[in-house]
């Protein structure tokens, strides 16, 4: 769609133009060729030379098995937390949806922890597991598990997958909520008469519906996993203990952080880099469905 | 609901309780622990319902911090994430206004590249290039700044996209108009456009100020001095992992006032909350 009605002037377009173009070419288009650039150079040990090994950082990346251990606990983690909070908010969105009292007011007390930084989910649940003193660890112990996420790769694991659960169902519940709503009534009602259950309602007409919303939250979710939970991982975890919980994103972090393998690290940029692609390209792809039933 | 049914109503009231006591349970935890003595927290003798210590712990958590780890006050912390929340959403919103703006109202040479370079940064998120960008901002002296902290997060696509798309809804007689009286180009932005886009503003400045204010892996790596931190990092350093020195009513009670100010915006900005999150997805 373009305007028919537009203004003629040569220089103004560019000065509109020119705050956004400098920061996107500073700050994101010259970084991400560095890193491209990069992921193909093999520097000396010293850091004095360089030179161009093609691909041969990435062949060192995949034949490495931490690298593969950070891939594998990045898909646990996403599928989990995009599984469970997708069955809860869609539990809790089916429930506020039929025409009862105070739906509004459920609508306000259940989409706040939008507002809660990753970092701080982390921190609420760090507190309520922390071995020693947190609350619900105690009554875990006292159930006879031996609970502690600063030893046991499993525990850390659970820890992070609840923090981002919590975090991202309000998202999800605000998302199906809305895609409930857009359902036009007299389909339902059709059903009805027909002698159709709530239930088989549900898994016949509402659930294929609303498809388009679910698979929509599906991609944001493992988007979301995959780059927003570093605050809830570098708050909890810390990526431990022995790397149970370090996600590609954390490993890029922590490993620049020690330094060193400069080109490495620019590979594991390059992949993070290609999969975001990916992810944007399939969400647009399919976003249009979305829109119309 | 199509039939009426007593007892399945009671059911959805029921589970959406549920849901809403374990989304608060936690919160809740962290505002008891914010209100007792540090003792009482790490012997893990906590009680679960609320101390005498309120006014004691916060006033010590804004004025002065936590003495172990950092000195820095929360309430400094506070103030550099708020200067940095505003930033963002006020920069954010201000540069994709006028570029969008240009896109839509004038015709130029490059101006479907342009667009694009715009958009493809939606496929670039800090998280995949983040050395090379610290790099940037360290060559340029702009580390441990406000202009660190925020210039490098200004531009956006989605912004961008979503006020291109308002403006193609906006009818084309009152550009017309607007000639027909003689308004230039600089004129008409301000007198009609920037008027009109008022909703979308303020439900992009909901979405954003969120964003700006929950930040973490970008402070983390551009502040290192103590009073340019901002209130969700001084949280992480509080907590020393394994250690009994971390004082607990402190960084709980910096749980809760990182918490407020997003939380708030939200319940009481619900309407441009709802509208925002739903358009800048789009």
């Amino acid at each position: 769609m373009e305007k028919r009605a537009i203004y003629n002037n040569r220089v103004l377009p560019y000065l509109l133009l020119t705050p956004q173009l400098l920061v996107t070419l500073i700050f994101f288009y010259w970084p991400a060729l560095q890193v491209v650039h990069q992921s193909f150079l093999l520097e000396d040990a010293f850091g004095l030379q360089s030179s161009y090994v093609w691909f041969e950082n990435f062949q060192r990346l995949f034949a490495d098995p931490d690298y593969g251990r950070a891939f594998g606990v990045t898909v646990i983690f996403s599928t989990v937390v995009a599984f469970l909070s997708l069955a809860i908010a869609l539990l809790l969105a089916v429930m506020a949806d039929r025409q009862i009292r105070g739906a509004n007011a459920y609508k306000t007390l259940l989409m706040w922890p939008y507002a809660v930084a990753p970092a701080v989910a982390g921190v609420l649940w760090l507190f309520m597991f922390q071995p020693s003193l947190g609350v619900v660890a105690q009554s875990v112990k006292r159930m006879g598990l031996d609970w502690n996420p600063l030893l046991n790769g499993t525990h850390a694991m659970t820890l992070v997958v609840l923090a981002g659960t919590w975090k991202q169902i309000s998202y999800n519940f605000l998302f199906f909520l809305a895609g409930l709503q857009a359902i036009p009534r007299s389909v339902i009602e059709a059903a009805a008469i027909d002698g159709a259950s709530a239930t088989r309602r549900f898994w016949t007409i509402i659930f294929p519906l609303l498809s388009p919303t679910t698979f929509f939250l599906l991609v944001v979710n493992i988007v979301y996993v995959f780059f927003d939970t570093f605050g809830i991982i570098d708050a909890v975890t810390g990526g431990g203990p022995a790397r149970a919980t370090t996600t590609l994103v954390y490993k890029v972090y922590d490993d620049g952080r020690l330094g060193g393998d400069l080109g490495g690290s620019a590979a594991q940029s390059a992949i993070l880099m290609f999969i975001v692609v990916a992810l944007t390209a399939v969400q647009f792809k399919y976003v249009e469905r979305r829109v119309h039933y | 609901m199509i039939e009426h049914r007593p007892l399945a109503n009671l059911i959805a009231h029921i589970v959406l309780w549920i849901g809403i006591a374990i989304v608060a349970f936690p919160v809740y935890l962290t505002f008891v622990a914010s209100t007792h003595e540090p003792t009482i927290i790490s012997n893990g003798q906590m009680p679960l319902t609320p101390g005498s210590h309120f006014l004691e712990n916060y006033e010590r958590t804004i004025f002065i911090g936590p003495s172990s780890t950092t000195r820095t006050p929360v309430g400094r912390m506070m103030f550099n994430s708020l200067v940095m929340a505003v930033a963002i959403a006020v920069g954010k919103i201000a540069i994709s206004i006028i570029s969008a703006y240009a896109v839509v109202y004038f015709r130029f040479p490059l101006r479907k590249t342009i667009f694009w370079l715009i958009f493809m940064t939606l496929m670039l998120p800090v998280e995949v290039r983040i050395y090379s960008t610290y790099k940037v901002v360290a060559d340029l002296g702009m580390l441990n700044s406000f202009a660190g902290l925020t210039i490098p997060l200004i531009a956006s696509a989605t912004a961008t996209l979503l006020f291109r798309q308002f403006f193609l809804t906006v009818p084309d007689e009152l550009v017309e108009a607007a000639k027909i009286d003689g308004a230039g180009p600089l004129r008409f932005f301000w007198d009609t456009i920037v008027p009109l886009s008022r909703t979308n503003m303020a439900a992009l400045f909901v979405i954003l100020f969120i964003y700006g204010w929950n930040q973490y892996l970008w402070p983390l790596l551009i502040t290192t001095s103590g009073d340019m931190q901002t209130i969700v990092i001084g949280i992480k350093k509080m907590i020393v992992t394994s250690d009994a020195l971390t004082e607990w009513q402190i960084a709980m009670a910096t749980t809760m006032l990182a918490m407020l100010p997003p939380v708030a915006v939200v319940v009481f900005m619900q309407r441009w909350f709802i509208k925002g999150l739903v358009e800048t997805e789009k």
